[in-house]
């Protein structure tokens, strides 16, 4: 990866309560492509992009930014270097007060000068982007699910940022709300020429328009490189990730005491 | 043994840490550089906070004036004394119930809806997006509000003290025939402004100040959950008045306290 390198992250350490979260985790996010950052459910990646956009704070370690150590800004310097990012959330997590065009013309009014006009020609674009211009008016509890994430990606990317980070964009889309928003994001990024990260589990839409993997697991960077790559590790984690196998290193079930002796147990045991 | 002191102890600490954060939360909200556009989001705050908390003042106003009114000439008449009717419902209105029970109708009406209000804001993510846009919900979202609340509760305690009086005038002259003349100069002549009116704004002030502030930071500090803001919404309601009458209290005696 020869690249120049638009986020990187240094043996990152996180623990929530007792659990260690992440232990020693280095990233390179290069500029200009799309990474995606992989793993099971609840290895973290939603908290990655949340220690990389500032939100949470490392117990040890370093995100760098443009060469800009986000946990060492002042907060007014994070709010700064974070109008050069967009972050399309799971939940859309739309402004629930405002219409869809207002949604997208926010980042707008707070943070230019633009005249009204312009700021319409702005958005109307944006909104055609991910063809919602004719939903304007609607409030986000008239949005479905994929309308909502739609608008939210045209929010994002509103400013038109350096980097922008995609916070599980697949889930619970249907087939054809999920093809509009893995063309929408190759396509944006191609268009802006901008940085996507995009975290998630869903293997084959992911790995469609990624062009670097990260592989995240048991707090650590299990393996990274070309989809194409990926595709062929013969790394435990990896393949069973990869190819959806249901037995290998992740286990399915939680831990727990045997099976057998659960169910025979006196009532109160083991509860 | 060693457990419930461990126990006390964490719980100490928890107090102490959350007692921070809200003075750290409150600082970095009220001290921002006002706006025009923070000045529309004030206004329209003042509308949700102020204006429609109105209805409730009025009519809880107007009913403990005439209870104030009926309960004060059955004892004053006892003396004689039924034409410092109006001295009565005044100095108990302005000098205690506007201020309190105005802050306390603000606590559950319009304190209990800013936490549950901020509490989804949190719970669907709409915060931490405004964060992540680059804008501060500190200042956007917490500002306006607590600002609203110190501004508006002030001005609800004049209108709870005013329709109260009015009310008083309602049961005392109109239907228990107390002259009317009396009830009006007895007032004028006992109700100080400084001492009475003023001490009584210093009241409104403090509790619009502490109601708001729990509110919002209730709101703010949640767990993002359906049971988390419930229980916000909750301890909302509680500490605020829990903290209107203790403050009373401690602000009563420091303005009254020397009388004897």
């Amino acid at each position: 990866m020869n690249d120049p390198i638009m986020v990187e992250v240094k043996d990152l350490h996180f623990a929530r309560g007792n659990t260690e979260v992440f232990r020693g985790v280095d990233l390179q996010i290069p500029l200009g492509k799309i990474t995606a950052i992989m793993g099971p459910s609840g290895t973290g990646k939603t908290t990655l992009l949340k220690l990389i956009g500032g939100q949470l704070t490392p117990d040890r370690g370093q995100v760098l930014i443009g060469g800009q150590d986000v946990h060492e800004l002042p907060r007014r310097s994070l709010f700064k270097l974070r109008r050069r990012m967009g972050m399309l959330f799971q939940s859309g997590a739309l402004f629930s007060d405002l219409d869809v065009f207002e949604n997208v013309a926010f980042p707008l009014r707070v943070h230019t000068e633009l005249p009204n006009a312009m700021i319409r020609d702005i958005v109307l674009m944006k909104l055609q982007a991910v063809g919602l211009r004719g939903a304007r008016h609607l409030m986000p509890s008239e949005l479905s699910g994929g309308m909502a994430r739609r608008v939210a990606l045209a929010r994002a990317v509103a400013l038109d940022p350096d980097l922008v980070l995609y916070d599980e964009p697949f889930v619970g889309q249907d087939p054809i709300s999920m093809g509009v928003l893995v063309q929408l994001i190759k396509k944006v990024n191609q268009a802006l020429g901008l940085t996507a990260i995009v975290v998630s589990h869903d293997i084959k839409e992911t790995l469609s328009i990624a062009d670097y993997v990260y592989i995240i697991a048991d707090g650590k960077v299990m393996s990274h490189g070309t989809p194409q790559t990926l595709d062929v590790d013969d790394d435990a984690h990896v393949r069973q990730f990869v190819h959806g196998e249901p037995d290998g290193p992740v286990p399915f079930h939680y831990p727990a005491p045997d099976f057998y002796d659960d169910i025979l147990a006196p009532a109160g045991q083991f509860s | 043994m060693i457990d419930r002191i461990a126990a006390l102890g964490r719980g100490t600490l928890d107090v102490l840490m959350a007692i921070g954060r809200a003075g750290l939360f409150l600082v970095q909200s009220v001290f921002c550089l006002p706006s025009r556009e923070g000045f529309h989001l004030w206004l329209r705050q003042m509308h949700f906070v102020g204006v429609m908390s109105v209805a409730i003042v009025l009519v809880s106003g107007l009913f403990i004036g005439m209870v104030l009114a009926l309960q004060g000439y059955t004892i004053l008449v006892g003396f004689g004394a039924d034409e410092a009717l109006g001295q009565m419902v005044a100095l108990s209105l302005v000098r205690e119930l506007a201020p309190v029970v105005a802050a306390l109708l603000f606590a559950g009406r319009a304190g209990s809806a800013l936490t549950a209000e901020i509490g989804l804001m949190k719970a669907t993510e709409q915060l931490t997006s405004m964060e992540m846009i680059g804008v501060d919900p500190l200042r956007r979202i917490v500002a306006p509000r607590l600002w609203a609340g110190f501004v508006s509760l002030p001005i609800l305690t004049v209108i709870f003290a005013v329709v109260g009086i009015w009310g008083g005038y309602l049961v005392g002259v109109d239907w228990l025939g107390v002259y009317d003349g009396s009830y009006w100069s007895n007032m004028q002549d006992s109700v100080d402004f400084v001492g009475d009116v003023l001490n009584g704004m210093v009241k409104s002030l403090v509790f619009g100040l502490v109601v708001t502030w729990i509110a919002v930071f209730q709101g703010y500090d949640l767990v993002p959950t359906s049971e988390g803001i419930s229980r916000a919404t909750t301890r909302t309601v509680v500490y605020a008045s829990l903290a209107v009458l203790g403050l009373d209290f401690v602000l009563t005696a420091l303005m009254f306290g020397d009388l004897g």
